[in-house]
């Protein structure tokens, strides 16, 4: 089968698709860890609501370019303002405490909203429909490939670059990176660390819902695929190395390429492969690929 | 007993020591002095094994220990103090020195013996050295610093070691609670016939104890020898110029 | 470290569960099995959490390793139970070797991340592997010895498993290891620094809490004669992690306290209640702004607030 260059290429895009497809959600990810040093367990959660947001919207309001796009916003737009109260009244008490209970805040988390979808839209799967402009296949020369899945191909690259504009050349952006290094002193500084925090928590769980909302039609519908999300993020991120965007970029297209190819040469295996690779890497690099060394020698 | 040949460590761009060598007898007295940031605690990290070094060796008592993790270290005959008080804040200052003596017996790997109360004497023996027994069953961390400082010595002192490293055994402390911690360091060196080497801002402190001085600047050594040679060395008080 | 009134707990905890063939009513009977193995999975969870402060989110995998070990030697193999459940808990402590190996290389939250993975790939092996597990359907119909079908026989057994193994570890707690697994958690690098080498005792951590996670697990296939993946997944260790926060990390007791608060509230409302993730997640989320402390740390500076402290008691 690998005999034939247009298979291959073809799989070659969707491992493209998937990755970038799980960079817009690890990316978000990585960032929360980078700033605010929390792995955020409901990250699986948040995607899972802009998934659900954009079927609500769907349904209301038909099957249109219009609708698509604004479930995706609306998606965002919840999600947003769900996070900000979740960082205001709980989150933001956490920051001082324990790693181990900020963890389990989210973990918390990931149990509730998994009930509320539940309660709201049932335990059935759903699904939603490709906007009409990207819902044909594309003529590659050599190909055809779905015109949608190109789109995240090229969306996935965007969201890296523009991330990383954004926090290595704006003022944000390096009010940001100071938050990495040393939160204190950016206090001492003048600078609102809190809103600092507020802020990079809402963005992240926008963009978490925003690829939530992405993925749905290709993905089902339903409330356990926050948990399943997750732990492709988590492989990306530690892979990837927690808190670096590249390494979360590096890590989403690599799982996607493991997780296709993988697919193919071992069927339903392919999941022991993904685990082999993460430990394989963390073995060589306990720190992931492109993170950060620990200085402690114990 | 202790012998640092062209150790060289950069952090980075940053080189924290450049080519320093220093050669310790047993049963002396050493002080390494030097403003802030001379390198000084580096110096003592790549002589414990937390950190390794670029270049250069590091003996004790002829074995080369600059690739050794810190748990060997403390095995062979070396304990240190940290210039922040680093001890088990939330066990009691008993337990606090307990715990090194179990390790130091291999008790450590015994699931079998009972914890409560062991090594009873040799810990309440080590905390009257410190003068600390009264307070044996506070949490460490309610002491007040100088104090919790004396505690740092009597779990190095647990170890049972040969030789001690303390890194600014009198950091924090006020001028008379100084000069009774050195002098209480002195005894205790004398008495179990210890090699000691330590770090300090105080030049008068230094020059009461130690029979040699090592001076670090810039991660460089710019003045070795006896107490009154380095006192003399020009160097030396153009860098201290100010300080003393 | 287990202070005298957390023994004097203890003592008063197992009474109490054998007292319940007595009452009468078959079912308690059945409820003091379930409650027997939920309480020596939380304590081997905590020799690894508790004790020596390193935060595993894949406990599960050891306990459905136990499980499945176990039924599959008896039931395939046509193995004994005197050689299938000691089999059992040493393959669950060989792979926590493995595991373990590393694992405990790494620091907090990539050790959490990663015996996370290591779970959800057991989790994917059991699911998987068709032939061996029985798939995601899981292992059913063991073969399970004839005196252990009978209920009150299946109680004793249990009682007697987990009492010794609770025995053993309290034995460990109150130890010089159990002294130098609380000094790691409370200061490593001072540890290190007073000749502990911290990697390896990590290690011997982890192969403990997996041995005796193994052995919940074999108690309970033998209990519900099968195995499910599920057992393994990552919702399994996210509620053994939950007991052992809710009564507390740093007591000896604490996650028999809090199995017993959880499986209280999880038997009286699970039933009713069609939403139990939520009220999980409730409970996670008031144990963590609340009382972070879990239950017996709140209860303990109750009783001795005001008085002047003694021993640490700290476990």
């Amino acid at each position: 089968m690998f005999s034939n260059p247009t298979f291959v290429a073809m799989q070659v895009l969707n491992s493209l698709s998937l990755g970038m497809n799980l960079f817009i959600i690890a990316s978000s990810l990585t960032l929360i860890y980078g700033v605010l040093r929390i792995i955020n367990f409901a990250h699986g959660a948040f995607y899972m609501v802009g998934a659900y947001m954009l079927v609500q919207v769907l349904t209301w309001m038909g099957t249109s370019n219009l609708s698509f796009w604004a479930g995706v916003l609306a998606g965002g737009a919840v999600m947003g303002a769900v996070a900000w109260l979740l960082e205001r009244f709980f989150l933001s008490r956490l920051y001082d405490k324990e790693h181990l209970l900020q963890l389990l805040f989210t973990f918390a988390l990931v149990l509730m909203m998994g009930d509320v979808m539940r309660m709201v839209w049932g335990k059935g799967q759903l699904s939603a429909d490709y906007p009409p402009a990207l819902s044909g296949a594309v003529n590659l020369g050599f190909m055809q490939y779905p015109a949608y899945l190109l789109f995240l191909c090229v969306l996935g690259p965007l969201v890296a670059v523009g991330l990383w504009l954004g926090i290595e050349r704006t003022r944000w952006g390096r009010i940001l990176r100071a938050a990495r290094l040393d939160r204190e002193m950016l206090g001492a500084l003048g600078i609102d660390v809190k809103r600092v925090f507020s802020v990079i928590f809402v963005i992240a769980a926008v963009m978490a819902a925003i690829g939530g909302a992405l993925a749905a039609p290709r993905a089902s519908v339903e409330s356990e695929m926050g948990a399943l999300i997750i732990m492709d993020c988590f492989i990306i991120v530690i892979m990837g190395g927690l808190g670096s965007l590249w390494g979360a970029f590096i890590g989403a297209i690599g799982l996607g390429f493991i997780t296709v190819f993988g697919t193919l040469l071992l069927e339903e295996w392919e999941i022991a492969l993904v685990y082999l690779v993460m430990i394989a890497v963390l073995f060589v690099r306990p720190w992931g690929l492109l993170g950060k060394p620990e200085v402690e020698r114990v | 007993m202790l012998e640092i040949r062209n150790i060289t460590k950069q952090f980075g761009g940053f080189v924290a020591v450049n080519n320093v060598s220093l050669s310790i007898p047993a049963g002396t007295t050493h002080a390494v002095i030097g403003p802030n940031g001379a390198g000084k605690t580096t110096l003592f990290n790549l002589a414990s094994g937390s950190v390794t070094a670029d270049q250069g060796t590091v003996s004790f008592e002829g074995r080369k220990i600059e690739r050794m993790a810190p748990h060997d270290i403390v095995k062979i005959g070396m304990a240190r103090s940290f210039q922040r008080v680093n001890i088990f804040p939330r066990q009691t200052v008993f337990e606090n020195v307990q715990v090194p003596l179990i390790v130091g017996a291999g008790a450590h790997l015994n699931p079998f013996r009972r914890s409560a109360g062991t090594h009873h004497d040799r810990v309440m023996e080590l905390l009257e050295m410190v003068a600390l027994a009264d307070d044996a069953h506070r949490r460490a961390g309610e002491l007040a610093h100088g104090r919790q400082k004396q505690l740092e010595l009597a779990v190095a002192l647990a170890s049972n070691p040969k030789m001690l490293l303390l890194d600014e055994p009198t950091a924090g402390m006020s001028i008379a609670e100084t000069k009774m911690s050195i002098r209480l360091i002195n005894d205790i060196v004398r008495k179990n016939n210890l090699t000691l080497l330590f770090t300090e801002h105080d030049m008068n402190v230094v020059f009461d104890i130690a029979s040699a001085v090592t001076v670090l600047h810039h991660g460089e050594v710019i003045a070795q020898g006896a107490p009154h040679e380095v006192r003399g060395n020009e160097e030396v008080r153009r860098v201290y110029l100010g300080k003393h | 470290m287990c202070t005298p009134w957390q023994t004097r707990f203890l003592l008063a905890f197992f009474a109490v569960i054998a007292a319940l063939p007595l009452l009468g009513m078959p079912h308690l009977m059945d409820r003091g099995v379930q409650i027997l193995i939920l309480c020596l999975f939380a304590l081997s969870l905590n020799v690894l959490t508790g004790q020596i402060g390193s935060v595993s989110f894949g406990h599960a995998a050891f306990y459905a390793i136990g499980g499945y070990a176990c039924v599959i030697l008896m039931t395939r193999l046509g193995a004994p139970l005197w050689v299938a459940m000691p089999a059992a808990i040493a393959l669950g402590a060989l792979c926590a070797l493995v595991i373990g190996y590393f694992c405990v290389r790494l620091n907090d939250i990539y050790f959490a991340m990663l015996t996370l993975a290591f779970s959800m790939l057991v989790w994917a092996i059991a699911h998987k592997w068709k032939d061996v597990t029985g798939g995601g359907d899981g292992f059913v119909g063991a073969k399970i010895p004839d005196l252990l079908r009978d209920r009150t026989a299946m109680f004793w057994f249990t009682f007697a498993v987990v009492g010794l193994c609770t025995f053993a570890l309290r034995m460990l707690s109150n130890s010089t290891m159990g002294r130098t697994f609380i000094a790691i958690r409370e200061n490593a690098t001072r540890a290190a620094f007073i000749g502990v080498n911290v990697r390896r005792m990590r290690l011997l951590a982890f192969v403990i809490a997996g041995a005796f996670g193994a052995v919940a697990g074999s108690l309970m296939s033998l209990y519900i004669h099968g195995m499910f993946p599920e057992s393994a997944f990552w919702s399994e260790s996210g509620r053994v992690m939950i007991v052992v926060l809710l009564g507390g990390m740093h007591a000896f007791i604490g996650p028999i306290v809090g199995a017993i608060v959880l499986f209280l509230l999880e038997v009286s409302t699970a039933k009713h209640f069609e939403y139990w993730p939520f009220v999980l997640g409730l409970i996670l989320l008031a144990i963590v702004m609340i009382a972070p402390e879990g239950l017996v740390a709140r209860l303990a500076s109750l009783r001795t607030r005001g008085l002047p402290r003694q021993e640490s008691g700290h476990a």
